[in-house]
């Protein structure tokens, strides 16, 4: 599984950090930046996908291998 | 992100106009001078314009779709069944004649995309009622309480100059003395005898919450308190009074200027020093920008989550299935949050159409009003699945309540920790309570409760 944040539709929500604080941080002015490179550890997935059905912007995407 | 920072910009210079009294603030950017008009006087200028609009002419609502209006005191007690009732007659979005015309979008997509278009619709004033700006006051694209009634580009830079104070790791550090503030209301309240005494969870909790936490955070005197929430009620519940009637306003400014001179005097480590010291290209903020900020801080920042928290107990008043999990699964409170978020959102916003223009086949005139009903998005049934119930543990939550877009609530993570801190300690507090009495809704465009009786079943 990867995870793809666009920078360009993020507006701070901050929903993604509360969730998957694993997956993904926040600057110092709100904006969400994507912590993982590569592929998502296994263990992660449920998060990854709670972030980004959560997301109000629609900003993460999700792509499952195989 | 792209912004526009790199621009030359010189300026503000800011006079009085000593016919009319209001501001006007000159700017001079990448060569071009631009002028802005910040004042309230409608009398003898072009800064307000009244619409045409006499409620009295109207009186109360019989038919939302048609004859909208958030000032009906009957709307916000009632506002959930007004949404559907409105989307299941085939209506969309709703309309009005009233202050001179306003539509209401009603579905997710159609807030969705009023809220993404800051082309057809500004931001300069949002706030639908009797007063509108004319064409040249208060002109985008800063308004009057940047960045809020600004537009881009000029929206971009002033955001961008609020965002580290309100950023998740600046806010974080609060929660601590938050608490001991809810805990201290709830001592206040004295000697509780469980199934015996009735207290109000607005009047003596939720309203006094948010005001202290932003005043401490500007750093302005805790005895003010009281003042401001009169205030921030004035500017935003009496939207049907004739603009200029305000004194309050006039008295806030001047109220927000002392604190600014009493900064200047003695500096300090606080919200009020950290905005009279940022810098645009090498030039500290007008005055009159850092007061309209604060302004909208106390604004923004005061109604809004007091709604919240208030609607949150009012909830839990009539629901112990949900008060009890979360006494028994304090995790469950990461999705409980956005749920309260969701089916009580208090803000909606507004816009005026900037050109006439056809949208989801609605005729919109230049200067129409539109009204944001962030709530209304999210009860859409195409959006959420069953938006009338409040599931405690919902997974899937793009709620709208902080706005979508480039004008997303800048003090979200501040309101959440407020809410979330709040509904703790009451909950601790009170393990058990229940409704005892009359709820009193708000008007206006805040929706909440002001009045929730509650008898307390039992203490910790």
């Amino acid at each position: 599984m990867r995870v793809h944040l666009d920078a360009e539709k993020c507006q701070g929500h901050n929903r993604c950090y509360a969730l998957a604080p694993e997956l993904f941080d926040v600057d110092d002015y709100g904006q969400a930046m994507l912590i993982v490179e590569g592929d998502v550890p296994e263990e992660l997935h449920d998060k990854a996908r709670l972030a980004a059905s959560n997301c109000p912007e629609y900003a993460i995407t999700i792509t499952e291998n195989g | 992100m792209t912004e526009t920072l790199d621009e030359k910009t010189t300026g503000p210079d800011v006079r009085i106009d000593p016919d009319t009294g209001n501001k006007i603030i000159t700017w001079e950017r990448n060569g071009e001078t631009m002028e802005f008009i910040v004042g309230s006087r409608p009398e003898g200028t072009d800064v307000w314009q009244r619409v045409p609009y006499d409620a009295a002419d109207y009186g109360p609502v019989t038919d939302f779709a048609t004859d909208f209006d958030h000032a009906d005191p009957a709307y916000n007690p009632n506002a959930p069944e007004v949404w559907k009732a409105v989307r299941e007659g085939g209506c969309p979005i709703a309309h009005s004649d009233r202050y001179g015309g306003m539509w209401v979008p009603l579905t997710h997509d159609t807030v969705h995309d009023v809220a993404y278009d800051t082309e057809h619709f500004s931001s300069r004033s949002v706030v639908p009622g009797v007063g509108r700006p004319g064409d040249r006051a208060l002109p985008a694209p800063i308004g009057v309480a940047p960045p809020i009634s600004s537009d881009p580009p000029f929206h971009a830079i002033a955001r961008r100059l609020l965002l580290p104070a309100f950023a998740p790791k600046a806010i974080e550090p609060w929660e601590p003395e938050i608490r001991l503030l809810c805990q201290r209301l709830l001592d206040e309240m004295g000697e509780i005898t469980p199934g015996d005494t009735v207290i109000d969870a607005a009047i003596q909790y939720a309203q006094h919450i948010p005001v202290n936490v932003i005043g401490r955070m500007l750093g302005f005197p805790e005895k003010d308190e009281a003042m401001f929430r009169e205030m921030v009620h004035e500017v935003l519940e009496r939207i049907n009074e004739e603009p200029g009637t305000r004194q309050t306003s006039n008295d806030f400014g001047a109220y927000v200027q002392e604190q600014i001179a009493d900064h200047r005097e003695h500096p300090r480590d606080d919200l009020t020093n950290f905005l009279m010291n940022v810098e645009l290209d090498g030039n500290k903020l007008a005055d009159e920008v850092v007061e309209g900020m604060i302004i909208l801080l106390l604004v923004a920042g005061v109604d809004t989550t007091w709604s919240a928290i208030g609607s949150s107990l009012w909830h839990l008043a009539q629901h112990p299935e949900d008060h009890q999990r979360l006494l028994d699964d304090p995790e469950v409170m990461t999705f409980a949050l956005e749920e309260f978020l969701r089916a009580y959102a208090p803000v909606t916003m507004g816009r005026l159409v900037t050109e006439d223009l056809d949208f989801h086949g609605c005729p919109m005139k230049k200067d129409d009003w539109v009204l944001l009903p962030f709530p209304a998005a999210n009860r859409d049934p195409l959006k959420f699945e069953d938006p009338d119930t409040f599931v405690i543990d919902r997974e899937e939550n793009r709620h709208a309540a902080f706005g979508l877009g480039i004008h997303r609530c800048v003090g979200s993570n501040l309101a959440r920790l407020e809410l979330k801190v709040a509904i703790e300690e009451f909950i601790k507090r009170f393990p058990r309570f229940e409704l005892s009495g009359e709820t009193r809704w708000s008007v206006g465009m805040v929706r909440g409760p002001r009045e929730i009786p509650v008898r307390i079943l039992e203490t910790s």
